[in-house]
């Protein structure tokens, strides 16, 4: 066994997967399952019924106090102030340069409790950036360790679990990015429909200690609409068919919201947040280059760090790619420049030094029919 | 780990099956397994030259690209087209429709050099520790 291998953490599922054969890879530091049956199985269950994922690697980290919402409101490039209790919304977490440091979601708990929930690759890069700005009337903690993270998605998410709320939990009342305390199979549950699939679907947060109960509860009601433990490798490429950021692979420090596509979330007039002043500046300047999303036409799949080329030309790069099990196609995401980046645009990927043909697309990829 | 006796098999884990000159190759039940769903099989076509232990395709699952290696130097006669189409198949009959090339041997004598599904068994359950 290497080093590497040993500083492996495991979230407290870890024995859950094994029992259930699951096959374990390292990701961002944990110990994590990338399948179970299959990637193409466990995409198709989430897309047609509902999947249920461990990501209990993820980090939280709860504000609270006066302040609370307001050091958050400066973290973040979307407006937190607009935020009630029981909402959540998606933003990035900027420099001052504009660089992305992380993108998360927040949740304002309570009046005055909000937690954040970011990448597990940059929990602690997060908890240094953060806990450097945080305010004085404000405690910061990272309850990451002791919280638990399983996201259940697919069409067929909901009647699951309702099953396992006493009388139902009046699931349909939670709107999307809204989230609600229930009572989850005995467990204190805060219920959120989010999440990374593209279809509808819960995140649950719980104590880390009582993840393995929700998940057995989840996985034993749920077979009979076709509920099945899903992997890494599914939530993959479930994410790339609706063009969903994965930081380290499509956003990071070297690149800032607006040319990754994630303008949407950023709110200047809400008032300061780091980055504003450059985010301003580079608006105004114009984008020189966008994330965008293609297909190939030629075979091949373009893979992370493939050249994509313009006229024979290196002009940007593929950050995602995959075969889409939804669309039966080699689907792709990277930076082209601005004025080539209109949908319908012709671009080559230098797949083993052969240029293949792919074209632009409208994103999502997969669309819901 | 279905190992059929009478193929010969590398450590890279392609099986050859000897039909006279020629080598009909793929890639063995354990490495469809370890990688997983298999969407993409880049194949040489007819014509091109191959050598032992260099490579010769792709094969990639959802996740990973991995090389394909020749367990034999020659000719390739001809490549599994099917294969394009239904890569799938490489997972659900690894040693029979999921086939990938076939080669006119140069020297057959380097088939000397591949295993017997024993010791193939035996090298695998080594390695996966």
């Amino acid at each position: 066994m290497t080093n590497a291998d040993q500083e492996l953490r495991r979230t407290s599922l870890y024995e859950t997967h094994k029992a259930a054969g699951a096959k374990m890879v390292p990701f961002a530091g944990y110990e994590m399952p990338v399948q179970y049956t299959g990637v193409i199985d466990e995409h198709n269950a989430v897309r047609e019924a509902a999947g249920l994922f461990d990501v209990s690697h993820m980090g939280e980290f709860e504000a609270r106090g006066k302040e609370a919402g307001a050091f958050i409101h400066k973290m973040v490039t979307n407006n937190v102030r607009r935020l009630d209790v029981g909402g959540v919304l998606y933003a990035a977490m900027c420099r001052e340069a504009g660089g992305i440091v992380d993108d998360l979601t927040v949740y304002r708990l309570e009046e005055e409790r909000y937690m954040a929930v970011v990448n597990a690759a940059n929990i602690e890069k997060d908890w240094e950036w953060m806990a450097s700005h945080h305010a004085e009337d404000c405690a910061f903690e990272n309850v990451s360790e002791e919280t638990g993270l399983l996201a259940l998605q697919g069409p067929r998410a909901e009647p699951v679990l309702a099953k396992l709320i006493p009388g139902g939990g009046d699931l349909e009342a939670i709107p999307y990015y809204g989230a609600r305390y229930k009572d989850v199979a005995g467990c204190e549950v805060l219920v959120s429909r989010t999440g990374y699939t593209g279809e509808d679907g819960f995140e649950l947060y719980c104590k880390s200690a009582d993840a393995p109960a929700l998940w057995d509860a989840l996985i034993s009601e749920g077979g009979s609409e076709g509920l099945k433990p899903c992997g890494l490798g599914a939530r993959d490429t479930l994410r790339t068919e609706m063009k969903y950021a994965l930081y380290g692979n499509d956003i990071d420090e070297s690149t800032h919201p607006l040319e990754a596509g994630l303008g949407w979330v950023v709110r200047y007039k809400a008032g300061d947040f780091i980055g504003r002043e450059k985010l301003l500046a580079l608006k105004a300047e114009g984008i020189k280059r966008k994330l965008v999303g293609f297909e190939m036409v030629d075979r091949g799949i373009p893979r992370h760090g493939a050249p994509i080329l313009i006229e024979g030309e290196e002009a940007g790069e593929v950050t995602s790619g995959t075969m889409s099990p939804s669309l039966g196609k080699a689907i792709g995401i990277g930076y082209v420049p601005a004025a080539n980046a209109d949908v319908g645009a012709a671009l080559e990927i230098d797949i083993r030094g052969k240029a293949r043909r792919a074209q632009i697309v409208k994103t999502p990829f997969y669309r819901k029919s | 780990m279905e190992l059929p006796s009478g193929l010969k098999y590398s450590r890279e884990h392609e099986w050859v099956r000897v039909e006279g000159n020629i080598a009909v190759i793929g890639i063995t039940d354990f490495a469809q397994s370890e990688l997983g769903d298999v969407v993409y099989v880049e194949l040489p076509e007819g014509g091109t030259e191959v050598e032992a232990n260099n490579t010769f395709g792709v094969v990639e699952s959802v996740k990973a690209v991995s090389d394909l290696f020749a367990p034999v130097s020659g000719v390739v006669v001809e490549a599994n087209t099917t294969l394009e189409d239904q890569p799938e198949l490489v997972n659900s009959e690894p040693y029979e429709d999921g086939w990938m090339i076939r080669v006119e041997m140069k020297d057959e004598s380097e088939l000397s050099d591949l295993l017997e599904a024993d010791s193939y068994r035996a090298y695998v359950e080594e390695e996966s520790g």
